[in-house]
């Protein structure tokens, strides 16, 4: 029994080749059932993310199954049956190591990025609950989770933040514990703020109050987030009650001053106040870091924390590399071993 | 052989200390599980060493700065214990246990384990006076602990530059509130003490006297001065620490053979 797989992911395919192939879940019994009934293929996983979409193939003979895979692609997007340029086609120790990569974060668009894994669980899932899976695919999807999860345990991988939202949040977590009891303000209803609000919004941050120089883009967001919008003019009156303020203006000038904040700090020693500036030119001035209780980030500290974390991520690849290479040459040896037990039923 | 628990122990905070600088360097610290296990073993170690020494001298193991020191030692591990959890404070371990190794390694090879040629009376209420005492000087010292990492973790906030060990440290709100608390707890702890004395009318030189309630009335006045802010708090939490290891040493050097 070899196993093979057939894809294409965000570092092959754009995004609109990428959406002709992704199969939604409604579809994914009819397509498993499809993909078992093709010649050689015994065992069948479908992953499809937003990302990547896999098809995973256990079949005795492994020329016949990747002929099959690919018609079945290929039928799919509408074309010729030949695999296209995006497809990559993996089958022996390659189609092995390729899915522990992926559930490992290795293959993802931001390296160490742990929703993979419960997507490729969903899949896997949804493939055992139509059928499609025995003994060999059930083993290797299993061994491939716990490989995912030494991986996560045993090297920094996914530790540390990547982007400027998770950097916000995770800074935003240092400084207050459980950010249930926060408020926050974003001053400029711009895309940026907004992301940055809504990250702060997933962790459940207590309120959000929303200041424009624009009063009606300010009530449309602030709609949108379940926040309060309030006038620009009034928002400097309530630097007293909030943890967190985003700053995101078009001013050409600094608009939150040290003097604006001092007193306000002053007022509330033991409340600490969590500034992020990111615009530029920048809204908010240099000296407000120099108040106790008060921390300012721009986006150029941000961004470079983010940095940071991913270049620890990428130094951690070659760990988790070897890691896996160690459980491609067991699982390949258990397959091999296993090949003389022709077909069989029994769950791993 | 009878400080031989009292040797493990520190090795024990040793050990512990090295492992979580190990893992954090590998970036695979897992709080709570060596700290937490090291210091409940140290713990253990230091109670079998404390109550052999109490029954070999008849008396509550405080007789001299070496037991005073140990009792000091034993006070700090067993709040870790209690609060440690309590407070999710992951990384507190780090920063006691070589605090721990400290103490326990000076009492070890300082000579300064000199039996007393006459003991006084037994008296339950001297020796209570003398251990919750020590206790409160373990609570000032765990806010010495979390002054220092508060001031850690705000310098990396500030600075922004933030090390392997930022992500791994407790929120510094979380610190803010630990170190009141403890202080509080301290505090709360050496009035009893000073209380207790008080009551049974402990003969003091007049030195220490004025020391000990100098201290205690600045714990005070910190504790109720609200606009100070964590970061004055966290501050004086260390200093007043040191300040306070040195009051114990002056005490017992006053106070020799009082007990």
């Amino acid at each position: 029994m070899d196993i093979l797989c057939l894809g294409l992911s965000h570092r092959t395919a754009h995004v609109d080749v990428r959406e002709r192939f992704a199969i939604p879940e409604a579809e994914l019994a009819r397509a498993l059932a499809t993909l078992t009934s093709l010649p050689g293929i015994a065992e069948a996983v479908i992953v499809s993310t937003c990302n990547r979409v896999e098809f995973y193939a256990a079949g005795p003979d492994a020329t016949t199954a990747m002929c099959s895979l690919q018609q079945f692609a290929a039928e799919r997007s509408g074309v010729a049956p030949s695999i296209p340029d995006p497809f990559f086609a993996h089958d022996g120790t390659a189609s092995i190591a390729h899915l522990f990569r992926v559930v490992s974060g290795l293959e993802s668009m931001i390296i160490g990025e742990t929703e993979i894994l419960g997507q490729v669980k969903k899949a896997y899932a949804a493939a055992a609950a139509a059928g499609s899976t025995s003994r060999n695919l059930n083993k290797f999807f299993q061994r491939a989770f716990n490989v995912a999860k030494e991986v996560r345990t045993q090297t920094s991988i996914t530790r540390g933040p990547v982007s400027v939202g998770s950097v916000t949040v995770d800074l935003a977590e240092k400084i207050f514990g459980r950010l249930a009891s926060c408020h926050v303000m974003i001053l400029g209803a711009g895309e940026t703020a907004e992301l940055t609000a809504r990250a702060l919004l997933s962790r459940g941050v207590k309120s959000i109050f929303v200041a424009n120089r624009t009063y009606e883009r300010a009530a449309a967001l602030a709609a949108e987030m379940g926040g309060e919008a309030i006038h620009f003019e009034e928002s400097e009156r309530r630097y007293r009650e909030i943890d967190i303020l985003v700053s995101s203006t078009a001013a050409p000038h600094p608009i939150v001053t040290h003097d604006k904040i001092a007193p306000v700090m002053r007022e509330r020693p033991e409340r600490p106040l969590f500034v992020i500036d990111l615009a530029v030119p920048r809204n908010v001035e240099p000296s407000v870091n120099d108040i106790e209780g008060a921390y300012l980030y721009d986006i150029d500290s941000l961004q470079s924390i983010a940095n940071q974390g991913m270049e620890v991520r990428r130094q951690e690849v070659t760990h988790c590399e070897q890691l896996i290479s160690r459980h491609v040459n067991e699982f390949h040896q258990w397959l091999g071993a296993a090949r003389p037990q022709k077909s069989g039923s029994e769950p791993a | 052989m009878d400080r031989l628990p009292l040797i493990l122990s520190t090795l024990c905070f040793l050990l512990g200390f090295a492992a979580t600088l190990a893992a954090l360097k590998s970036g695979h610290y897992h709080p709570r599980r060596f700290n937490l296990g090291m210091m409940a073993t140290g713990l253990l170690l230091q109670t079998v060493f404390l109550v052999g020494r109490g029954q070999a001298i008849g008396h509550c193991p405080l007789t001299n700065l070496f037991e005073a020191l140990v009792f000091l030692s034993w006070s700090i591990a067993l709040l870790y214990i209690l609060i440690g959890p309590a407070y999710r404070l992951s990384l507190l371990g780090m920063f006691t246990e070589p605090l721990l190794f400290l103490i326990q390694t000076v009492a070890l090879l300082a000579p300064i384990d000199a039996l007393h040629p006459v003991f006084p009376p037994h008296s339950p209420w001297l020796e209570f006076h003398a251990a919750v005492s020590m206790m409160a000087y373990g609570a000032f010292a765990m806010a010495g602990v979390a002054g220092v990492m508060y001031l850690a973790q705000e310098r990396q906030l500030k600075t922004r530059r933030l090390g392997t060990i930022f992500f791994q440290m407790p929120p510094i709100t979380a610190l803010a509130t630990a170190n009141m608390r403890l202080l509080w707890s301290g505090l709360l702890l050496l009035s009893v003490g000073q209380a207790s004395a008080a009551a049974i009318r402990v003969k003091v030189a007049p030195g220490v006297l004025i020391w000990g309630g100098a201290m205690w009335f600045s714990y005070l006045l910190l504790l109720l001065a609200r606009r100070l802010g964590p970061r004055r708090v966290a501050i004086f939490s260390v200093v007043a620490f040191v300040l306070s290891v040195a009051a114990l040493c002056l005490l017992n050097h006053f106070s020799k053979g009082t007990m």
